[in-house]
């Protein structure tokens, strides 16, 4: 081959997935199901939350949970044993992430005509899930008191997209060195708007405020 | 670590763009990469080397970089500066209420075919 031919594309990769996601989020809305991304580092207490807020909203709203791993399906099995809800277990094959594609596969396999809230655990990283929209209406993030109140410095794009920051494992505040205020400050700077709710999920304290922040959520987009 | 889903996109879009023009054979792919998009490009190319050779379209095509300097701007006093050197405080006056201009992309910019 002695003539190389060029075209240009000048396109940003993550394109055609915010249109994939803009296009879910249309339908969604279209369903009236509001649909959670809920991230973190892996074992913060994403899944112990969820059981401790399902708990606080079932007899208010219709839920269904949708896990995302690398691989094992252990949290789906956790998730159902403990609150009884519809949780299905998706695999990401090796990827660090979901996106908006993978979401909707998952979507596929839930009854969203029954559903007023469906919850996306991603997969447990605080850098991957961020670059990558879900088409989720919303989306949380949970950091837990061992891992330190510098996060928000370390990992900025997580923090700049979530519209709700939960603290949790507050219990143990005596014996870490985590400032909360410094916390709320680190995460204010990259996202003014940001909510911050304290929780310890074990005992259940500061849940009920993260529970009536989804509770008004879901009520909002329903609207 | 999201480098392999990156490839994926970039596998998609080339494909697309292969198909819009009738082309049977891309021989490279050249990217606009920033310098704090967080990919790295070493392992870019692991992914892209796997997962490439699995498509008729693409196999042995090459994959190259520019990289795009990233550039903060300073709210306070105006000024515009190197992200990479300076972070999030402005060199000139302290202040830490800066934004990034640009040094975030993950673009195609074009395919030789």
């Amino acid at each position: 081959m002695d003539s190389v031919k060029v075209i240009e594309i000048k396109k940003s990769v993550f394109a055609s997935n915010e249109e994939d996601a803009a296009r879910l989020r249309k339908e969604l809305k279209d369903k009236g199901v509001f649909l959670l991304n809920l991230m973190s580092s892996p074992g913060s207490g994403k899944t112990t939350t969820l059981i401790r807020t399902i708990g606080l909203l079932k007899d208010k709203l219709r839920m269904a949970v949708m896990e995302a791993d690398i691989d094992s399906d252990v949290d789906a099995l956790k998730i159902k044993e403990a609150t009884g809800i519809p949780s299905i277990q998706l695999h990401t094959g090796g990827m660090c992430h979901l996106d908006a594609e993978m979401t909707r596969q998952g979507l596929d396999n839930v009854p969203l005509e029954n559903l007023d809230l469906v919850i996306l655990e991603n997969v447990g990283n605080l850098v991957c899930p961020a670059e990558f929209d879900t088409g989720s209406c919303k989306n949380a993030m949970i950091l837990s008191v061992p891992e330190g109140h510098d996060k928000p410095q370390k990992y900025p794009l997580m923090f700049s997209i979530c519209d709700v920051v939960v603290i949790n494992k507050i219990d143990v505040l005596p014996y870490f060195d985590f400032d909360l205020e410094k916390c709320k400050e680190y995460i204010h700077m990259r996202n003014p708007k940001a909510q911050v709710i304290p929780i310890c999920a074990k005992t259940g304290e500061g849940v009920e405020a993260f529970a009536n922040w989804l509770l008004q959520e879901v009520n909002n987009w329903k609207n | 670590m999201h480098e392999l889903g990156i490839v994926f996109y970039i596998i998609r879009d080339v494909k697309e763009a292969a198909r819009e023009h009738g082309v049977e054979k891309v021989s490279a792919v050249v990217m606009n990469i920033g310098e704090v998009s967080t990919i790295v490009p070493e392992y870019l190319m692991d992914c892209w080397r796997w997962a490439a050779d699995k498509e008729d379209l693409l196999r042995g095509a090459e994959l190259r970089f520019h990289i795009l300097p990233a550039v903060t701007y300073c709210q306070d006093c105006h000024a515009e500066y190197g992200t990479v050197a300076h972070g999030k405080k402005c060199p000139h006056c302290g202040s830490e209420n800066t934004y990034l201009l640009r040094g975030n992309e993950v673009e195609i910019k074009e395919i030789e075919v």
